[in-house]
């Protein structure tokens, strides 16, 4: 009886522990599509927000735009609210408030990147390559012409991505990745700007020039009318030396922002990006018939389609499960998909199946066949991607990161060298930024830890 | 957890996702096939690569790949993308109903595209489901799966080919 009851728990011990240790390892296991990603991004609040690996100087833009906008709330407004109107201030909050929050959303948000081509793609897109009839010696042209609009427009193949970019789609060197629509990586912005994010920036750089106009014109309004209460613009900028900071500070962006807003108007009304525009891709130099074939030839509807078309989800998914990958098929599958089950909805259900039966489909087809598959190799290279990924997270790593991008940031600026404020250096970064990115993606410094990675992803394991 | 006899990973999970779709017992008929599906190879994938003559708009070349000349009908292949590529383009329809949604959402300083789902999102649940059902009534039978093009970024519709034998035993 003893022996019997020994035996009976002894099982049910072993059958939970299994279990209970396979669902803890396999729950340990379970991570989210941001950890693994290959662009150089960084991803925060479990991968609701991410950002450029190189977010240049964003923290800059943010206190240039605190300081001055708190400067004029603490000592403008209450001259001007007790001289003038009380909707000065009002005026200034809604306009600040606007700007943060595009602010914010231009660097949060997913700029429309491509994730990068599964293996079995990859290799279908290289057969392809090699039937279309150019010899084995050399590497065969990778682009591809195709007809839009009656125009031909290149579509180039990315070595990165292992994809043919679909049209207006631009390989970012900075963060390294694909990115529908490609405007500019902006480093005021800490992120590139694309499909997904143009409105937003646009709505930044228009607002931020309201913003900073506003300011100004408010600024210069208290000095007159204070140095003729006190007799003397000397005398007010004495009593009111905040003022003085907020000018120069507004004087200098005025002309850069108010000219890229003026720029970019002209891009959404002829449906241009900035990386069309810089390469001159449509310009007329290269015969007549050339003509920008996704513009709708009206300004109205240009600026409807980019500024309010539909919004597309970002297509890279960061919050989603990874597939299991190297756990066996069969012992796997019921301790692990109840973990699925609970976590996701609906539509995920039918991805983890999907993925469950792709999985067990490669794993038995790896198992006959010994190719160097996905699913043995992808352990190596999340393994090795999370690890770097964590250390450039930490934040005792900064400093290489910030040292980077100032390193990269010092220059263009050294060209317009030692202007204050240096919102000025925005044109020519932007255009030094773009002129530099364009052909050969690197500016010779970057720590190119993750740029190996995704050429770990086919090196088989043996 | 309860245990179900016979082969228990895809059983269980087939239950659940029935119960969860909230489907009748017909659903039970129609996993058998992707069980089937679970228990074959993969041959090869099909891959079917984007048409951007018209465009940026997203749309799939309709033109019927040679590995499938052998499992199925050339119509239904073109009818399914052709379907697919006209949902897509009412998710990227510019209209009144999208201008609107835009313009609302520049006045709130797009913070109302984090509570409500935009059209879009609707449209890709319904593609979901479209492919979802093409896959039970007409891919699984035939020994192929259809892939969400979402959930490969967009670029191609992935279309993996089993093998025939374990079809035909059932």
């Amino acid at each position: 009886m003893k022996n019997c009851e020994y035996q009976q728990i002894d099982l049910r011990a072993l059958r939970t522990s299994t279990t209970r240790t396979s669902t803890n390892k396999n729950s340990q296991r379970v991570r989210r599509k941001w950890e693994v990603f290959p662009g150089k991004n960084r991803f925060y609040c479990d991968g609701r927000i991410m950002l450029a690996r190189q977010c240049g100087v964003l923290p800059l833009t943010i206190v240039l735009i605190f300081i001055t906008s708190g400067l004029f709330f603490r000592f403008d407004c209450p001259f001007l609210v007790h001289q003038l109107t009380v909707f000065i201030p009002v005026i200034g909050g809604v306009l600040f408030l606007f700007v943060v929050i595009t602010l914010l959303q231009t660097s949060f948000t997913d700029p429309g990147i491509l994730p990068r081509a599964l293996p079995d793609e990859a290799a279908d897109i290289e057969k392809q390559i090699d039937n279309s009839g150019s010899s084995t010696y050399r590497p065969p042209p990778r682009t591809k012409e195709i007809l839009i609009n009656n125009q031909v427009v290149k579509l180039k193949y990315c070595s990165t991505c292992k994809m043919f970019r679909p049209p207006r789609t631009s390989h970012c060197s900075l963060c390294d990745n694909c990115v529908e629509r490609f405007d500019h990586h902006c480093p005021w912005v800490g992120n590139c700007v694309g499909k997904r994010n143009y409105r937003f920036f646009y709505a930044f750089i228009v607002s931020l020039s309201f913003l900073t106009s506003f300011i100004f014109g408010c600024v210069i309004t208290h000095l007159t009318l204070r140095s003729q209460s006190v007799n003397g613009i000397i005398q007010a900028i004495k009593e009111s030396p905040a003022s003085v900071v907020e000018v120069v500070i507004c004087f200098f962006s005025i002309w850069s922002i108010l000219g890229l807003s003026g720029f970019h108007t002209y891009l959404v009304a002829s449906n241009l990006t900035t990386n069309e525009d810089i390469k001159g891709s449509w310009s007329s130099k290269r015969g007549e018939e050339s003509g920008n074939p996704y513009t709708y030839n009206n300004i109205f509807t240009n600026c409807c389609v980019v500024l309010c078309g539909p919004m597309q989800p970002s297509l890279i998914d960061r919050r989603g499960f990874l597939p299991p990958d190297d756990t066996p098929p069969i012992v796997t599958s019921d301790t692990e998909l109840p973990h699925f089950m609970a976590k996701n909805d609906t539509n995920m259900c039918t991805q983890s199946t999907k993925e469950l039966l792709e999985s067990v489909a490669h794993s038995t087809m790896i198992q006959s066949t010994c190719t160097p598959g996905t699913p043995k190799t992808t352990p190596v290279s999340q393994e090795s991607l999370l690890s770097t990924v964590s250390i450039t997270v930490s934040p005792s790593s900064k400093s290489p990161s910030t040292g980077c991008s100032g390193r990269q940031a010092r220059r263009p600026i050294d060209v317009p060298c030692s202007q204050r404020g240096s919102k000025q250096a925005a044109l020519h970064t932007h255009k030094t930024m773009l002129r530099v990115s364009s052909p050969p993606y690197s500016l010779g410094h970057s720590p190119i830890i993750l740029s190996d990675a995704p050429n770990m992803g086919f090196i088989p394991l043996n | 957890m309860s245990k179900v006899k016979g082969s228990p990973g895809l059983c269980f999970v087939e239950d659940r996702r029935s119960n969860n779709r909230k489907r009748s017992s017909s659903a039970m008929a129609e996993t058998h096939s992707l069980q089937d599906l679970r228990q074959a190879a993969v041959t090869s994938k099909v891959f079917v690569q984007r048409d951007y003559t018209s465009g940026t708009i997203c749309k799939f070349q309709t033109k019927f790949p040679a590995e499938l000349e052998s499992r199925m009908d050339k119509q239904q292949f073109e009818e399914t993308i052709q379907t697919l590529n006209n949902l897509y383009a009412e998710a990227e329809k510019l209209g009144g109903r999208s201008y609107l949604e835009g313009c609302l959402a520049c006045l709130t300083a797009y913070t109302i595209f984090l509570c409500m789902e935009t059209h879009y999102e609707k449209v890709l649940k319904k593609i979901a489901k479209y492919i979802q059902e093409q896959n039970e009534k007409i891919y699984a039978p035939l020994g192929l799966l259809l892939t969400d093009p979402i959930e490969r970024g967009l670029r191609v519709v992935e279309i993996t080919i089993f093998e025939d034998r374990s079809i035909g035993s059932r």
